[in-house]
Formats: structure tokens, C-alpha cells, sequence
């Protein structure tokens, strides 16, 4: 399977007074083409920081700090303004985490598509209405409510809305930001189904944020894992949420209710919060969290290595795994550090 | 394919239709709809309505001079002032610089308003700061005693009125439309149009105005009322125009005369209860409007 994208040694960071918070520091994985790459992990770990990098936009006090975004080719973190911006939406799209605000409220659904056909595709007005038509019975909406306002919109559709302006333009990847947070479930599957089919049909990689690992259960093809600015496991999904290596995600799996396993039904948070990134600690920066972490643990921090095939983890006692999952499935393990 | 242009017809006037949107569910409003196609009309149609010039002074068939008389007498509908001018006929021409007065500042406060709140709001940095300080200043005006300042300073008119709000009220408009600016130039669909390479200039137009412009209106709406109620207020303090007759105008006439003391209540009371009735509509309509903008607040 070849790469479509590359992140490398990415650190990006935000300008808070005088300080420099790094919310993403020298983190990196792959996207293989044609797969769906979830990247998970609590508010304020760095992955809607680390999507936006992709597609170059940035708040004003970010920037990018190192690294590389190999994409195609090029290095989509040295690319001069007018050649990113050539790409976007072209070849790498963007899902915004509120649909809601997405759209323009003033103007008329197939009119906005329309604009981004014809500004972004330089389609003829015929061919943009014909697209838009299209795409709209892509992600699923009747072509009829194409001349609907946004606000005539459910919710879902307004997410399925969001989703054929990003398809718009076929591009090669589409990165989704929370796409199916503020919906019901029922809705959060359709979503999640249609995405499936139109990755798996349309031949699209895809990069989902989320904080939901349910969502990644069901969707995504890979998965990584971010703590603190920094991924901490990157592997295939099932992989991941049967044989976790990173003591982070064993614990984000227990605090995720499991529906197969007649488990006590109790939910074991992982006691704390995430460190400050404006003075992040020296060794691990889960360590303050983590009930297996050593000595080594708190000094010097792990360095991501790919233990099995396909499989990165940055943990000083990865090789010990099959024990400490095992103790990570006991409540008490996590209730001592509370 | 004369079909197609079959059915775009009635679309364009539903279109139309639906954008102006009255706020005929609302009772006010429709109280103050009806008064302002009343109060529009009679200032269209002044000169087929009144029956005199308001500024001639009449005489009776005796050739004496046809003052104070009471309404009836004469074929004066309302009577005559201490002058012999005919009452309703000052009413009906004074509706017309009402609504000229009304109209223009009302234009001046949203126009200028919706400009300075839409620079500050979207560029924000030292623009901002600069409009904002200026806005401050505004606030600090006293109202009245600016329009008497500026009155006294140059010709006695009715567009020192005008004036005067376009240099003042343009701050409360300027503020509200600022914040909602900050709101939406933060929203997706403009971060989409800036990053896929938009200017500002078409942001501006494209996105961000067409949304805050229901904005404008009420605040337009309102300032109508302001700006007659502020005119009528210089005209009775003596700063106003004394050839342009205004309903102010009448009011201060008949204070001179000393209306009240003689009982010529046909004299001041009209005069006084358009006012009213004008402005108040005014405010029952841009109610409504609110109704439309901010169901949320669930009146």
C-alpha cells in the first residue's frame, strides 16, 4: 500500500503572550491510500491542532515550529501560500467540526456548492449545477432541497452538506474534523456509513478527528493516538483496541462503555488532566497519569518505535505489555492513582 | 425555452416578497404597518390633501383674517391658528418633513453605522480601536444640546437635525453591528472563502454584510422615530426652520400663542398626537422586525 501522506516530526505552536505553548510537538504517522486514519484523544491533545496543519489553516498565533508534511510529493509544511492554497480543496479537503457554521445562512444550499464548483473548479454554471446535483444524491440528500436554505437543514443534513462541499472537487484526501460530534447516534452511523461508502467507492483516504472511540471502532482503518501533543500509539484499529501497547489508550479504553463484555458496567476514568504545554514535564508526559510508570519514566521521555509490524508506540515498558494490559483491565489499578 | 422563463416570473416575486417579510403576525405591528401606509401617503400626497397652503394666511368671506377659528367653522377641518393658517393642512405638510427627516437620518445612522461596525468588527487592530474610540466620544455627546449647538452655529433647517444624527447615532448601531462582525468572521463558511484566497472587500460584501443587514434595518427603523421625535424637540425649543412647516413647528407656534391657556386644544393636540402616533408605530414595527431577527427571544 503506498503513503499518500507523511507527517514527520511535526511541532506546531501557539504564540500565548510571550510564551510558546507547543500543542503538537515532534508527532508523526502515515496515511496509507484509500484508508480511513482516526486520530484520537482528549480535548486539548493537539489533533484538531494537527488536522488543521494539514490543510495550512492555522489560527493567526500558530505556526508551524519543524517537521515535515509529505504529501504527493511535496512538503506541504515549506509550501509557499499560493501553491497550499492551489491545493486545497483540490487535494486536500476539509470537514469543520460544526456544520452549523459552515454554511451561510443568507444564501441557498446549491448556490454556495455552486460557488466553490465554479470559483475553486472553474466549472461553467451548467456543469456546477449538474455536479451539485450529483453530489448531493452522493452523500444522500434528495436533489430537490438543493434550493433550500441552510437553515431548512436538520442537523445530519447540514453534516451531509458539509461533507459533499469537501467531495466537491474529488480530492485525493479529505480531512475530517469531529464530523459526526454534535449528532445523535443514529444520525452519527448514517453519517459514518456514508462517509465508508463514498471513501471505500471513491477510492479517498480519509483522516477523522475524534475523541469518540466508538467511532473509531467503526470507522477507521488505522488509528493514532494522541496524549499531550504527542502521539503515543499509531497501529490498525482492531490491533489497537484488542492488544493496546500504550498504557494511555488501555486506560481510554476502560473509560469507554464496552456493549460485548459483561463487564461490572462500572466506567474507570483515568484520574487528572493532561499536563500544561506551556511547561510540559521532562520524561513521559503521561507519567503523572500512568499507574505502571518507573523511574525511567518521569527522567527521560519514550521515543516512538514501531515494536511490532505496523505498530508505534512511545513507552518505555512496551515490552511488558501482556502484563500490564492485564492489570489495566482491574478497576483498582487506576482507582490507586485517584 | 419559454418554460423555464414561465416559472422564474412568480419566483423572482416570491422572492421579493418573502425578503421584505412584514411582521403581519404580530398585532403592533400591524397597528404600526397601517399607520406608517397612512403617514407615507398623506406625506406623498401633501399638496392634493391639504386643502390651503400651511404657511398662507387666510382671510373670511368678510375679509376679516381667519384666526383662531375652531375646527368646523369655515370648512376648516381643524380650525385656525392666531395667523389664519389653516391647522389641518400644517398637519398634513408636516407630515411630509417628518418623513423626510425621518427617512434621511434614519438612512445616515444605519448607512454610516453598518460601515464603521463592519471595519472595526472585521479588520479589527488599530481600525477597531480607533472607531471604537470615536464611537466612546459619540457616547459622551450629549444629544440635544449638540443639535442646539450645531442649530445655533449655522442656518436655521431641518437638516441640521439630520446632520447632527449622522454625527452621533451612527455609535450605537456602529457597536451592536460590530459585534455581531466579531461573530461571524469567525464563522466557517468565511474562514472557507479567506483561506481558498477571497479578498477582504468580497468577504465583506459577500458574507458578512448580507447577514448583519436585518440588523441595520431595525436599527434604521428605530432611528426613523428618533429622528422626528429630535426634530420636533428643536422646532418647539425655537432652533428649527420657521419656513418649513413641521409638526414641532406647530407645537411651538401654538406655545407661543398661548394655545393652552385660550383652550385651543384643536391647535396643539393634533400636531402632538401625530407625533406620537408616528413614532410609536415606529417602534411597534421594528418590534415586529425583533420578533423576525431574534425569535429566541420568545415574546
Amino acid at each position: 500500500m503506498t503513503t499518500l501522506l507523511s507527517v514527520k516530526d511535526l511541532s506546531i505552536a501557539y504564540k500565548v503572550g510571550s510564551n510558546d505553548v507547543v500543542a503538537v510537538s515532534n508527532s508523526g504517522f502515515d496515511v496509507p491510500k484509500g484508508t480511513i486514519v482516526g486520530l484520537v484523544g482528549e480535548s486539548g491533545c493537539g489533533k484538531t491542532t494537527m488536522a488543521r496543519a494539514l490543510t495550512r489553516v492555522i489560527a493567526d498565533n500558530a505556526r508551524i515550529a519543524g517537521g515535515e508534511i509529505a504529501f504527493d510529493g511535496q512538503d506541504l509544511a515549506a509550501l509557499p501560500e499560493a501553491k497550499m492554497n492551489a491545493l486545497r480543496w483540490r487535494d486536500i479537503s476539509f470537514i469543520p467540526q460544526s456544520a452549523m457554521n459552515s454554511l451561510d445562512p443568507v444564501y441557498r444550499v446549491e448556490y454556495q456548492i455552486m460557488e466553490v464548483l465554479r470559483d475553486r473548479g472553474g466549472m461553467t454554471r451548467r456543469a456546477a449545477r449538474a455536479r451539485a446535483a450529483e453530489l448531493f444524491e452522493m452523500v444522500g440528500i434528495d436533489k430537490g432541497r438543493l434550493r433550500d436554505f441552510p437553515h431548512q437543514f436538520s442537523g445530519g443534513m447540514r453534516q451531509r452538506a458539509a461533507i459533499a462541499l469537501a467531495l466537491a472537487l474529488n480530492p485525493k484526501l479529505v480531512v475530517a474534523d469531529e464530523p459526526v460530534t454534535a449528532l445523535d447516534v443514529i444520525i452519527q452511523r448514517q453519517i459514518l456509513d456514508q462517509l465508508r461508502t463514498l471513501q471505500r467507492e471513491l477510492g479517498l483516504s480519509v483522516i477523522m478527528v475524534t475523541h469518540d472511540i466508538s467511532v473509531v471502532a467503526y470507522t477507521c482503518d488505522r488509528t493514532v493516538v494522541m496524549y499531550a501533543g504527542k502521539v503515543v500509539e499509531d497501529c490498525d484499529t482492531a490491533t489497537l483496541l484488542n492488544r493496546p501497547l500504550h498504557p494511555y489508550t488501555m486506560g481510554l479504553k476502560n473509560a469507554f462503555p464496552d456493549l460485548k463484555s459483561a463487564g461490572s458496567g462500572v466506567l474507570t476514568p483515568i484520574a487528572g488532566s493532561p499536563p500544561d504545554l506551556a511547561d510540559p514535564p521532562d520524561g513521559c508526559r503521561f507519567a503523572a497519569r500512568c499507574p505502571f510508570a518507573a523511574e525511567l519514566c518521569r527522567s527521560t521521555e519514550p521515543a516512538p518505535l514501531e515494536v511490532e509490524k505496523g505498530h508505534i508506540v512511545a513507552c518505555h515498558r512496551a515490552s511488558e505489555a501482556a502484563q500490564l494490559r492485564l492489570e489495566a483491565s482491574k478497576p483498582q489499578t487506576w482507582e490507586a492513582m485517584a | 425555452m419559454p418554460e423555464a422563463a414561465v416559472i422564474r416570473k412568480p419566483r423572482v416575486l416570491s422572492r421579493v416578497f418573502s425578503a421584505v417579510r412584514l411582521p403581519v403576525g404580530d398585532p403592533f405591528a400591524v397597528v404600526g404597518l397601517v399607520i406608517y401606509a397612512l403617514f407615507i401617503v398623506t406625506a406623498l400626497s401633501a399638496p392634493l390633501i391639504a386643502p390651503y397652503d400651511p404657511t398662507e394666511i387666510l382671510y373670511t368671506e368678510n375679509y376679516d383674517l381667519a384666526s383662531d377659528l375652531l375646527p368646523g367653522e369655515e370648512g376648516h377641518v381643524l380650525g385656525t391658528t392666531s395667523l389664519g393658517r389653516d391647522i389641518f393642512s400644517q398637519i398634513v405638510w408636516g407630515a411630509r418633513s417628518a418623513l423626510l427627516v425621518g427617512l434621511t437620518a434614519a438612512f445616515m445612522v444605519a448607512f454610516i453605522g453598518s460601515i464603521v461596525g463592519l471595519l472595526s468588527g472585521y479588520f479589527g487592530g488599530w481600525v477597531d480601536a480607533l472607531l471604537m474610540r470615536l464611537a466612546d466620544v459619540a457616547f459622551g455627546i450629549p444629544f440635544l444640546p449638540f443639535v442646539i449647538v450645531i442649530s445655533a452655529f449655522s442656518e436655521p433647517s431641518i437638516w441640521n437635525t439630520v446632520i447632527a444624527m449622522a454625527l452621533v447615532l451612527w455609535r450605537d448601531t456602529g457597536r451592536v453591528i460590530r459585534s455581531q462582525v466579531l461573530s461571524l468572521r469567525s464563522r466557517g463558511y468565511v474562514e472557507a472563502a479567506r483561506v481558498s484566497g477571497s479578498s477582504d472587500l468580497k468577504i465583506i460584501l459577500r458574507h458578512i454584510t448580507p447577514n448583519i443587514l436585518p440588523l441595520s434595518f431595525l436599527y434604521g427603523s428605530i432611528a426613523i422615530g428618533w429622528a422626528i421625535l429630535t426634530e420636533a424637540s428643536i422646532s418647539f425649543l425655537g432652533f428649527g426652520d420657521p419656513d418649513a412647516i413641521s409638526w414641532g413647528f406647530m407645537l411651538q407656534d401654538a406655545f407661543n400663542s398661548q394655545a393652552l391657556a385660550r383652550q385651543a386644544y384643536h391647535w396643539f393636540i393634533p400636531p402632538g398626537l401625530a407625533i406620537i402616533l408616528v413614532v410609536s408605530a415606529g417602534f411597534f414595527i421594528s418590534r415586529g422586525y425583533e420578533n423576525l431577527l431574534f425569535p429566541k427571544l420568545g415574546r
